[in-house]
């Protein structure tokens, strides 16, 4: 143990502390939280700059994973890889704990008239939601009628071949797009 | 309905449900890929039914936390118990932990991203259409009762178009769903 041990651990702890109680109440995911959390991470604590937390967001955005790993990225600004780790963690675990515990009651009564009248009940707003969620993505990101309509034909191409390999859609549209953007206008 | 089926099928192995899940995580570019979910779990594999799965993603998104990992924990614990959930969060969360720092630290470098950009938002894009498809597989066996199609509708225009907060929609409108598909006969002796 050297003498950074100690100091380096404050701020791992500062990371949970604020991260944590973030998790229970990102309802929707992490859009919900990215105004408090810029709150914190910039003008409370100073752990970057406004500029910094604008940066990491597009870099969350581009890398895959949920946009909750922006926290993992303010993780890795603070502490480096433990940092990251911890952030990491401490934004997934709570709220993935509390979903276990629901998911464990809403499986043991799997089969009994309630449970499939509830799984009635919440199948349609699920689908509700996948449309609602679409649109908000696609006015998040500022899309134009190439990324609706690349979407829209997507979800046909899956509807003809449903097994085809979601890999290969991707790149599609990142084939489709750069060639747009490589052609001058 | 389908329990003796799955009584018979042998256990889903923990290195399969990790395998699928850590390769969901891995391109799961421009946020939560529900839809991947759905294709791997319910189209390719059969693990479980369309309304089975489409009543956990309404679960996923009203609990907090991100969809993809609350739908992730959901699959693997129906899957495998805790077991299954621990591993296929962790499966789907590890791939995207390095790749976020390998990005950051790779956004110091390339100055010039606009192509790059570009290929990201066109992922984006295709990858909302994996959800769109899951919407009309939803939809399709929605349409056949009247309560459902109005739930639906209901959910998508006030969250959706009216951008309504989540949450209180979902409060408000599960209940009534509920109501609407209730065997209300009495049957329960």
């Amino acid at each position: 143990m050297d003498d950074q041990s100690n100091s380096s651990f404050a701020p791992l702890m500062a990371l949970i502390a604020v991260l944590a109680p973030f998790s229970l109440v990102a309802i929707g995911g992490g859009p919900a939280i990215f105004a408090p959390l810029q709150h914190q991470a910039v003008e409370v604590h100073r752990w970057l700059t406004a500029r910094e937390f604008i940066e990491l967001f597009a870099v969350a955005r581009v890398a895959p994973g949920p946009g909750s790993m922006l926290a993992t990225l303010i993780g890795w600004k603070v502490a480096a890889w433990p940092g990251a780790v911890v952030a990491t963690l401490a934004i997934f675990l709570p709220s993935s704990l509390l979903c276990i515990g629901v998911s464990r009651v809403w499986s043991r009564y799997r089969g009994r008239a309630w449970h499939q009248a509830l799984e009635d009940g919440l199948a349609p707003i699920g689908t509700g939601l996948m449309f609602a969620g679409a649109v908000a993505i696609f006015k998040l990101a500022n899309a134009g009628p190439l990324g609706w309509g690349l979407g829209i034909a997507v979800a046909g191409l899956l509807t003809l071949w449903p097994k085809l390999h979601p890999f290969l859609v991707l790149g599609l549209g990142a084939v489709v797009f750069v060639a747009v953007a490589a052609v001058p206008h | 309905m389908t329990a003796t089926t799955a009584a018979e099928k042998p256990p889903i192995s923990l290195r399969e449900i990790f395998s699928v899940f850590f390769w969901i995580g891995v391109f799961s570019f421009g946020g939560g890929l529900t839809g991947w979910v759905y294709r791997e779990v319910v189209t390719k594999r059969g693990w479980m039914s369309d309304d089975e799965i489409l009543s956990g993603i309404a679960l996923a998104q009203v609990l907090p936390g991100a969809n993809v990992t609350n739908l992730t924990v959901f699959v693997g614990n129906r899957l495998r118990g805790y077991s299954g959930a621990a591993i296929a969060l962790t499966a789907l969360i590890s791939p995207p932990l390095v790749m976020c720092v390998l990005a950051l630290w790779a956004y110091g470098f390339i100055q010039q991203i606009s192509l790059l950009h570009a290929a990201v938002d066109g992922v984006a894009a295709a990858a909302v259409g994996l959800n769109i498809r899951l919407g009309i597989v939803g939809a399709v066996r929605v349409v056949r009762r009247v309560g459902p199609t109005i739930t639906m509708l209901a959910t998508f225009i006030a969250v959706g178009v009216l951008n309504w907060p989540l949450v209180p929609v979902v409060l408000v409108i599960a209940p009534l769903s509920i109501a609407s598909v209730w065997p209300w006969k009495r049957n329960n002796g």
